[in-house]
């Protein structure tokens, strides 16, 4: 009964594509976490004073959570003791703390994200494709600004959007996720030094997919950058986060936030892949990724859908969510985790309806191989003035092999008693069976294996921007291959 | 010339059990061979055991494939060098499309057998005259494989991955079970379109009602794990007026 045995061994223990260094000089700051680290970003980033005193607050209350033993412990997760001491909060390459246009970005950089198929030379980008680049702390370049600024959308990095565009910055930084939140976004607000922000004026169309690519490089690093997306009136913008990392023996910590706003009929879709380094197969190494990723549909007819397709990252602790606040608005998540190794992912989503007439839908397909643990946590809450709330939520795990484990954490929450709330879920495994009818057409097991799991998540790829569904597939492919980067 | 198959002495058990004590059987090419039997007399294991099935194991024989040991190769490689299965209970693959399952298989054949790869434009041609030949209704391949299919479309859709395969040994595995009367023709009018002077058919089923539509040129039949009796056609008409009691004790060595 073993047929796939081996090669689902393979499979688990594949190989990591963007494993590399880049040998660049950097300016990265002593390890350790102080009111004086803190004092020192600031001052790297040449913070004005508000954002001082925001991260002053942000580091004495997860100072407190940390004193107090607040480490959120509550997914089906096994975290080893993280020495926040042990890590530099600062690291830019090239000793450069910004950028101002590409000339001045070393080559070793443009090289990099070359080699990681994204070319930062406007020339050679995809076409309807805008990207921010940013590697370890810094944010090295972000194209197309100037085609976008004639539309009025603001698409740079956050260090850009403190200076030049503050009042938009502080009105709506920390609105959906504030500092308080939790311990990770305690910190990330104590600490961040970059990421991305966009801001799209009333009734426009965003033209061309925004991205952000985020890599870290250097060793002992966390990154901690920030991504704020506001959609104004009427406003529509599909944004686009990739994300890697080298590989390394230790493990590096990746505590970001994304904050996405969307006003009255706004639309926002952000998609998400994400491939840091997932460690060995032994379990060495790999990034924890403890995101927090949440939207609010603050007015009428808004609506914000997360798309993420989760490959890497040996530790993956994530749930972007939306509060639908205004009437009529709209929720969507839908997931693909793939772990495998000794991976382990506790993801999922929280809707929190609040408007009236508000739906949601949750997909989301958990494939876990080797000896990786892969689990969906979802809540849904419909509060008490939430007339005709509907959600619909799927959660499918599919088994590769048995030595892995899938996980289904549900929770409905209902207040108001003209909701209706929608559940299935589904564990299978790749049949036998399944294997067994491909291969008797002659399709080779490798193939039937990438064949029945890409057809498990098809319906989630199918949702990604096209250039990127083509990347996505490409990637599960190579995930599933166990072929050397 | 070669018999596309030659099956000696053909002993295989699942689970420690035997279940085939010895069967043999040659097939020519532009053959139609029928087994039948009643239940448990190891019609389906020999279906299986021919195709690879991994839980069978075979104790003892041999199997020639135009020649060559059938036994060593795996699955996939059987399925390339032209033996197809029609299975009693084709598998449901969510998600995938048929025409991407059809690509993917189509292909593999075509490049074991030195042809180039068809491109999509080229598949879906092929895919439509395949359709037409054997009548399929074509919304099905626009499908996932088998996803939400009846039974009829089950067993007709074995039949259409038959015609886009194009294999020199066919093995029919019940295709009959679970069809009326009106898909059971339809079937067998997709099979006999199929049959050329290249192509061997083995077609195994438990009632004679299949080959009132398929004409077979052998029948044999199986009974306890051996094929005891042999003749044409005529063969499946006495088992239906006569019953399998009547071969069980023609079986019985004298």
């Amino acid at each position: 009964m073993n047929t796939d045995t081996q090669y689902l061994h393979e499979v688990a223990a594949s190989d990591y594509e963007h494993g590399w260094v880049t040998e660049v000089v950097s300016d990265t700051i002593p390890k350790g976490l102080s009111e004086d680290i803190i004092r020192l970003i600031a001052s790297k980033k040449q913070d004005p004073d508000w954002m001082l005193e925001n991260r002053l607050r942000a580091f004495r209350y997860w100072q407190k959570l940390e004193a107090a033993d607040q480490r959120p412990n509550w997914a089906h997760l096994s975290i080893p003791a993280i020495d926040f001491q042990n890590i530099s909060y600062y690291s830019a390459p090239g000793s450069k703390p910004k950028y101002e246009s590409l000339e001045e970005v070393d080559p070793e950089i443009l090289r990099t994200f070359e080699r990681l198929g994204i070319p930062l030379q406007e020339q050679k980008l995809l076409a309807g494709v805008a990207v921010d680049a940013v590697i370890d702390s810094v944010s090295v370049a972000t194209s197309f600004k100037e085609e976008l600024s004639q539309l009025g959308i603001i698409f740079c990095s956050f260090t850009e959007a403190i200076e030049k565009h503050p009042e938009l910055v502080q009105k709506y930084m920390g609105s959906v996720v504030p500092y308080t939140d939790n311990f990770y976004a305690a910190l990330n607000a104590a600490v961040f030094s970059d990421g991305s922000f966009c801001y799209i004026p009333p009734g426009v169309r965003c033209p061309m997919e925004l991205s952000t690519y985020f890599r870290i490089n250097e060793a002992g690093t966390g990154q901690f950058e920030r991504t704020l997306i506001v959609a104004d009136k009427g406003s529509y913008v599909s944004y686009l986060e990739g994300c890697t990392a080298p590989r390394r023996d230790d493990n590096q910590l990746h505590a970001a936030v994304v904050e996405i706003i969307a006003h009255e009929d706004a639309e926002v879709k952000y998609s998400t892949i994400q491939n840091w380094y997932p460690g060995d197969s032994g379990g060495t190494g790999g990034v924890f990724n403890f995101v927090t990723k949440r939207g609010i549909c603050l007015e009428d007819r808004a609506k914000i859908s997360w798309t993420q397709l989760e490959t890497g990252s040996s530790i993956t602790w994530k749930y972007p969510s939306v509060i639908l606040k205004g009437d009529n608005t709209k929720g969507e998540f839908y997931s693909v985790a793939f772990t495998k190794g000794r991976q382990q992912a506790d993801t999922g989503t929280k809707m929190l309806h609040l408007g009236r007439n508000t739906s949601s839908t949750i997909i989301s397909k958990g494939i876990s191989a080797g000896r990786s643990s892969n689990s969906y946590r979802g809540l849904v809450r419909i509060n008490r003035k939430a007339d005709n709330a509907r959600n619909f939520s799927q959660c499918d795990s599919m088994l590769l092999g048995d030595r892995c484990g899938a996980h289904t954490f549900p929770y409905l929450e209902t207040s108001n008693p003209t909701a209706q709330v929608e559940h299935e879920a589904t564990t299978s495994k790749v049949g036998e069976d399944q294997i067994f009818y491909c291969k008797q057409r002659g399709i080779s097991e490798q193939d039937a294996i990438k064949l029945i799991v890409s057809g498990f998540c098809q319906e989630i790829l199918a949702k990604l921007p096209m250039e990127f569904a083509v990347e996505a597939r490409k990637l599960l492919a190579i995930e599933l291959e166990g072929s050397v980067g | 010339m070669t018999p596309v198959l030659e099956v000696k002495n053909l002993k295989a058990s699942v689970e420690g059990l035997p279940i085939l004590k010895g069967v043999d059987l040659t097939v020519y090419a532009g053959e139609l061979h029928a087994i039948m039997g009643p239940n448990g007399s190891g019609k389906s294991t020999l279906a299986s055991v021919l195709a690879g099935r991994e839980e069978y194991e075979v104790n003892g024989g041999t199997v020639l494939y135009q020649g060559e040991d059938l036994l060593e190769m795996e699955v996939d490689e059987r399925a390339r060098e032209g033996l197809f299965m029609a299975f009693q209970y084709p598998v449901e693959l969510p998600g995938v499309s048929m025409m991407n399952f059809l690509k993917q298989a189509v292909n593999s054949v075509r490049e074991h057998r030195g042809q180039k790869p068809l491109g999509a434009a080229a598949l879906l041609r092929m895919a439509k005259e395949k359709a037409a030949l054997i009548n399929l209704d074509s919304r099905l391949k626009k499908r996932s494989v088998n996803e939400g299919f009846s039974g009829g479309e089950k067993k007709r859709n074995e039949i259409f991955q038959l015609a886009m395969l194009d294999p020199r040994l066919a093995i029919l595995d019940e295709t009959d079970s679970g069809l009326d009367i009106d898909a059971l023709r339809s079937v067998a009018d997709g099979v006999n379109v199929l049959r050329t002077d290249d192509r061997a058919f083995v077609v195994i089923t438990h009632y004679q009602r299949l080959l009132n539509h398929i004409v077979p040129d052998y029948v044999h039949v199986m009974y306890d794990g051996r094929i005891v009796l042999s003749g044409n056609k005529e063969l499946a008409l006495q088992l239906e007026a006569r019953g399998y009691d009547w071969v069980s004790q023609e079986a019985v060595p004298a």
